[in-house]
């Protein structure tokens, strides 16, 4: 079929879209469909591996053994749906090394929420219950995503993701049934954490024009707002459950459009982080290179083992 | 061929979920060969005792249909009709056929 139009071969790409059909690696897509793709899944990618450095901050200083091998299991987890996007990333014609190394001299970005440090242990608490998720009912919606490879990891990312969140409301049940200083920590971390998780959403729909690609492409199904109210109408009742206050005087619910009402998003403070000024972005990043750096011995000693047995075989 | 510090070529992960079943594609790893490949899709893809069995295949060792010719390719299955039960009358009141 060599004599299609680039047209045609759109007109085509996008009928099989419209279908509810998949895009594979070897079909033929446009050039901003994959570089569009290969943006999104690497930052997503880059999302989970930097992820796991505020959670990994408590890993030794969690308070039991239970926690701790929670902790130790969610953070594993991270590590392994980094690997998972970065695979289906790789099938769209980046390397991975290109990738990590975009990442480590900051072309490539990650998700803002991880430029907020975790102060206290209930942080672990509200970074599962809200930063968890929000992240999920984002990644449901992106388990039916056009393109094949990314839509099958995150339906095994999902799958796998339920029980971070169920861990992270349960350290906040706790903390809010205990003390009163303990109940103030829930209070505290809610405080910090509730309006950079509602930012995970990106911009309101009006200020957000790249989302019309990917809305056609069917790669977002649903508007930013869209899901936001979905997390506002789900955690609200949460948090009256935990007797624990959400940080936003306008928050009620509204009868008439049996939503909740929410108060404004300070996007200023989200440009400011993400362009590079929050509490940790330095500090995320030199941790990432650093580990980098420190496991170089690990691969190589990897692959000199390989070469051994190679020429050993030959 | 002598390997450097990269990330390693990709090896293809199929998984067995459980015994009887096909093994099937979950994704890719990378590593410098087939033992290490085996350990990393073990770690990536059966956190939760997913897996009864795993197979790394070197991704640069699978041939693949393309997709521009899946209509000549899969043509000649196309009009036989008859190499399914459907295509064939049974009379009403015959039973187990």
């Amino acid at each position: 079929m060599a004599n299609l139009t680039p047209q045609d071969q759109e007109n085509k790409f996008q009928e099989k879209i419209d279908a509810n059909l998949y895009i594979e690696p070897k079909d033929w897509m446009m050039d901003r469909y994959r570089h569009n793709l290969i943006r999104q899944i690497s930052q997503h990618a880059h999302s989970e591996i930097v992820g796991m450095l505020p959670e990994g901050n408590w890993i030794t200083r969690a308070p039991n053994l239970r926690r701790k091998a929670a902790l130790l299991a969610k953070v594993q987890d991270e590590a392994g749906h980094g690997l998972y996007l970065y695979s289906a990333a790789e099938t769209l014609g980046i390397s991975r090394e290109e990738m990590i190394n975009q990442l480590h001299t900051g072309k490539a970005k990650y998700s803002n929420i991880f430029n907020y440090p975790t102060l206290t242990w209930a942080d672990i608490g509200a970074v599962g219950w809200l930063v968890d998720g929000a992240a999920i009912i984002n990644q449901v919606m992106l388990q039916r995503a056009s393109y094949g490879p990314y839509a099958r990891a995150m339906i095994r990312i999902c799958r796998e993701e339920s029980f971070h969140q169920r861990q992270g409301f349960e350290i906040m049940m706790t903390l809010s049934n205990g003390t009163k200083e303990q109940k103030a920590m829930a209070q505290d971390a809610l405080n910090r954490w509730w309006w950079p998780s509602m930012m995970m959403f990106g911009p309101n729909d009006k200020d957000s024009p790249n989302s019309a690609d990917m809305t056609k492409w069917r790669v977002k199904r649903e508007s930013n707002d869209e899901l936001r109210q979905r997390f506002v109408d789900r955690v609200a009742p949460q948090a009256d459950f935990l007797g624990i206050k959400i940080p936003d005087e306008k928050l009620k619910w509204n009868a008439d459009t049996q939503h909740y009402n929410f108060g404004e998003i300070n996007w200023d403070e989200f440009h400011h982080v993400i362009s590079g000024h929050g509490p940790c972005n330095r500090e995320r990043m030199e941790a990432r290179i650093k580990a980098h750096e420190e496991g170089k011995w690990v691969r190589d000693a990897a692959a000199a083992y390989a070469n051994k047995k190679r020429s050993k075989a030959a | 061929m002598e390997q450097k510090d990269s990330q390693w070529p990709v090896w293809e992960v199929f998984i067995q979920s459980k015994s009887g079943q096909p093994h099937k594609h979950v994704g890719s790893v990378h590593a410098p060969d087939s033992e290490t490949a085996l350990l990393n899709a073990r770690d990536v893809y059966t956190r939760r005792n997913e897996g009864t069995s795993i197979w790394v295949v070197p991704a640069q060792s699978i041939t693949a249909s393309t997709p521009e010719e899946v209509g000549p390719f899969f043509d000649p299955a196309n009009d036989k009709v008859y190499r399914h039960p459907t295509f064939y009358e049974v009379p009403e009141g015959v039973k187990y056929i």
